[in-house]
């Protein structure tokens, strides 16, 4: 028994050690579906700038909410920051985020990026484009046999498209914004017909769809435009030399936008600090760094998008609110599962 | 008449401790499960629609490719265990010595990076793809391939990182429990092939028996390897009912199938064991007579031992440390402090595990038919997946969070707050939660060679159970300890699901760092912590893998 005692006295000790992190007067804490690292570099600006500390806690957006809920009226969150739109719309239907009265958001966040309750904003966009192999798929081609999406289910893509999984949720608002353009049944028909020009079984995430197209395994790829962009400004840029970016539209659907969002969490112990903090990631200074470390759309319409970004076509985005993705999820996801989309 | 007294109220006390210990033993094991119930009673949330959705879509996908890649991996590690195990206990051949511990090394890499590795090497762009078709001069569809990504790779890569579960039980037994008989099926003139077959294999099932088992939870446990290839089990389903629906009924139902699955499996295990069991004590432990190999022979038995070491181990590694250099990535400035909080964290884990799965054993040894059921369902939270059992763990802490704060605002008026929820405490509890199988089953199987005369002898000396525990077991059981002690340290430093939901603010670990830029992409800075993660694991591997190697004893005898 005295053995145990140790063990346990040992095994308490330590971890009180491992939690005793210091506590700041003013701190803001963060439930973050965007890891740390990339977050770091505002947190510091935030710190810098406002003498109020970050504290963060990195998951995914569905495990963050769950951790809410379970914690209840004592959460310790004050803000919860999801990379789509869908963690958001949940994470308020479930009650856990609460509405707030920000002109400045509501100055500069178009409404279709936020939420109609002012219960969370969008920061940042990201478009589901498509990267074609510019050797084997003309741009004429490009615009004239794809279009928008819907082109993807047509039959002259047999064998030639790559895609990740359903699981992704990226995919998942890709289906939604679809049936909110085209109806539940026209939807279904064209997520058939992607599963049936498919070049591989859906696997990997969305740089290993780039690849593939320019390796040779698939011609088009559906992914989101900063993982080109990324990929772009790294070492791999000359193994991609033969593609390139394509933002699908046609008369009924413009180019599929989601964003990355927060919201300040219903139960936060520090409220107005919550505010100032997502108020700070929409502000310039912000903007700018986001554009930066991951190559996304500014929201602020006033920022510029960086470096590759800046050189692309200039696109339409899709009119149906993100709002809606929240609201389709469900039906998004069963659509995939009936079609067989892994 | 008074000394009868006294014996009678002394046989009263002695009643009450052993009852204490049983009990502690019982709560204890009781405690562990409640995370788990927690999610069963998540069965009593209202079923929507989803579920007969699954049933109709995505149900048996689920099930053809949980229990395919499950018996796939108790096969492939079968067949990597036994024969490993049995070229290094039986046979003489150039490298044994290194090959008896190096063989050890896959546990310490995490399967969601070896899927990682392979799946980036032997895709279709990968770089032996790529170089295969630039020589030959092919296109796609000029050549097969076999995808890398599909349920037979996963069979494959987690084959290769857990198969050492069985190859250090089944090598143990090998080398220990059969000597005599093997010896005496010499004399009788059978070959090796023969006494492997009839005598060895047999002998060794318990062993295999387990080993397989605990690979066959890692296995169902595994949500990094099946992500990364596209593959629906019923692990990612529940991840995808619970967070991408938010449907707790869902999948709870699912949670529960694959709780009854791993009870099967348990169950069968236990029922193998049992009817399988040999009495060490009766066989005087000696070292077997090793064949020597020669030429031919020693070749193939060097490098039947090497490709598993290779695939399992070395080559992952290099190409971690590769990706690393040729990005010539920085060093993370972070990078100090989360190692070590990762090691305090994987030692408080580790203390706290051991201890509480001693405890049950013990409880278990003086009264088996009073805590085997607690203790053995106790030991189904390895099998778990790590993300049910940190919702259940979540689940519970905040109940009794709640409670405690309740009852402190009706009699003080003053509210606690969360005094658990988002502390290390949690994170800790989880992992008890988890490993507590891992960690039981060496210490089972330290407990069986320890001959329960010795248990009589002191009663009969009245040093019961206490002094028994202390004098008797502590120093007969330093070896299962440490073996129980080093699979938990390297689990824990693995562990990713259940820490990524629970961790406090600020707090990372190596496999959270790891897994987050692998996520992102970015390999080289996944890089470090990856290796980060292996090296330190080798080093109670190491340990361990040298405690279980035999003395070289001079090897005589034929071929």
């Amino acid at each position: 028994m005295r053995f145990l005692t140790l063990a346990l006295t040992l095994g308490i000790a330590s971890s009180s050690i491992l939690a005793a992190t210091p506590t700041a007067a003013e701190s803001v804490n963060l439930y973050s579906s965007r890891k740390e690292a990339l977050m770091r570099p505002l947190l510091d600006a935030f710190t810098e700038k406002t003498g109020a500390e970050v504290r963060i806690v990195a998951a995914s957006g569905g495990q963050l909410i769950q951790r809410m809920i379970a914690e209840g009226e004592y959460s310790p969150a004050d803000v919860l920051l999801t990379v789509d739109a869908g963690n958001l719309w949940r994470a308020a239907d479930a009650g856990m985020l609460q509405s707030v009265d920000s002109k400045y958001l509501l100055s500069v966040v178009p409404s279709d990026y936020r939420d109609p309750g002012n219960q969370w904003f969008g920061l940042s966009l990201r478009a589901r484009a498509v990267v074609y192999a510019t050797d084997r798929v003309s741009s004429d081609s490009i615009a004239t046999d794809l279009g928008g999406y819907i082109g993807l289910a047509a039959p002259v893509w047999e064998g030639r498209v790559a895609v990740r999984s359903s699981g992704n949720i990226y995919n998942q608002s890709l289906i939604a914004a679809v049936i909110a353009n085209f109806g539940a049944e026209r939807a279904e028909q064209w997520v058939r017909g992607v599963v049936g020009n498919l070049a591989r079984p859906p696997s990997g995430g969305d740089r290993d769809q780039i690849r593939a197209v320019a390796a040779g395994e698939a011609d088009v790829a559906i992914v989101n435009s900063y993982y080109y962009a990324l990929m772009l400004g790294s070492e791999e840029s000359n193994s991609i030399g033969n593609t390139a970016i394509y933002f699908p539209t046609d008369d009924q659907m413009g180019t599929h936008v989601n964003v990355s969002g927060a919201g300040v969490a219903r139960y936060a112990p520090h409220p107005e600090l919550a505010l100032a903090f997502i108020e700070f990631l929409a502000s310039p200074e912000a903007q700018s760094l986001y554009a930066e470390i991951n190559n996304e759309f500014p929201v602020h319409p006033d920022v510029q998008p960086s470096g590759e970004v800046a050189k692309w076509e200039s696109f339409t985005p899709d009119d149906v609110p993100v709002v809606e993705f929240g609201k389709l999820n469900a039906d998004a996801v069963r659509t995939a599962d009936r079609a067989g989309w892994k | 008449m008074g000394a009868a007294l006294a014996r009678l109220s002394s046989a009263g006390r002695r009643i009450r401790t052993l009852n204490s210990w049983t009990w502690t033993a019982s709560v204890t094991s009781l405690l562990l499960i409640a995370p788990l119930l927690v999610v069963v009673f998540g069965l009593s949330a209202p079923a929507n629609d989803l579920w007969p959705h699954l049933v109709d879509t995505v149900l048996a996908g689920y099930i053809v490719n949980t229990v395919g890649i499950a018996l796939g991996v108790a096969l492939g590690t079968a067949i990597l265990g036994v024969s490993t195990a049995w070229l290094i206990a039986m046979c003489d051949f150039p490298g044994r010595a290194f090959f008896s511990w190096a063989l050890v090394l896959p546990l310490a890499l995490p399967g969601y990076i070896a899927a990682f590795v392979y799946g980036d090497l032997l895709e279709f762009a990968g770089p032996i793809q790529t170089a295969l078709r630039d020589y030959f001069g092919w296109a796609k569809g000029d050549y097969w391939f076999p995808a890398v990504r599909s349920p037979l790779g996963a069979v494959v890569v987690l084959s290769l990182v857990l198969y050492p579960y069985v190859y250090l039980l089944v090598q143990t037994a090998f080398a220990t429990q059969s000597a005599t008989l093997i010896e005496t099926g010499r004399l009788l003139g059978r070959g090796p092939l023969r006494i492997f077959r009839t005598l060895a294999v047999p002998l060794a099932r318990p062993a295999l028996v387990a080993g397989c088992a605990l690979a066959v939870m890692e296995t169902l446990n595994d949500i990094g390897v099946m992500e990364l290839f596209g593959i629906g089990t019923f692990t990612t389903g529940i991840y995808r009912a619970w967070f991408g629906f938010g449907d707790i009924g869902a999948a709870a139902r699912l949670a529960t199938v694959l709780l009854l699955v791993v009870l099967a499996v348990l169950w069968a295990e236990r029922r193998l064991r049992k009817s399988l069991r040999y009495h060490p004590e009766n066989d005087r432990s000696r070292p077997v007579i090793r064949y020597v190999l020669r030429g031919r022979r020693a070749a193939i038995a060097t490098l039947g031992c090497g490709l598993p070491v290779l695939l399992g181990f070395a080559l992952p590694a290099v190409f971690l440390a590769w990706w690393h250099v040729r990005a010539g990535a920085p060093i993370d400035p972070a990078f100090p402090a989360i190692m070590l909080n990762t090691l305090g964290l994987a030692l408080a884990a580790t203390a706290l595990t051991v201890a509480i799965a001693w405890l049950v054993v013990f409880g278990l040894r003086l009264d088996p038919a009073f805590v085997r059921p607690f203790a053995r369902t106790a030991g189904a939270g390895y099998a778990v997946p790590g993300v049910v059992v940190a919702v259940g763990v979540l689940g519970l802490c905040s109940l009794f969070d709640h409670a405690v704060d309740d009852v402190s605002r009706m009699i003080f008026g003053v509210g606690t707050g969360l005094l658990l929820s988002g502390t290390v405490t949690v994170l800790l509890f989880a992992y008890a939660v988890r490993f507590l199988a891992v960690s039981m089953n060496a210490l089972e199987s330290s407990y069986h060679r320890i001959p329960s005369t010795l248990d009589a002898a002191a009663r009969t000396l009245g040093v019961f159970p206490r002094g028994m525990l202390v004098r008797v077991h502590v120093p007969l059981l330093r070896g299962g300890i440490a073996t129980a002690a080093a699979l938990v340290f390297v689990e824990v430093m693995k562990e990713l699901p259940a820490t990524l939901i629970l961790r406090p603010f600020d707090f990372n670990t190596l496999a959270v760092r790891a897994f987050e830029m692998a996520h992102e992409e970015r390999m080289a800075d996944a890089a470090l912590p990856a290796i980060a993660i292996v090296a330190v694991g080798l080093v109670p591997l190491i340990v361990l893998s040298r405690r279980f190697l035999q003395p070289n004893v001079a090897a005589e005898t034929s071929s």
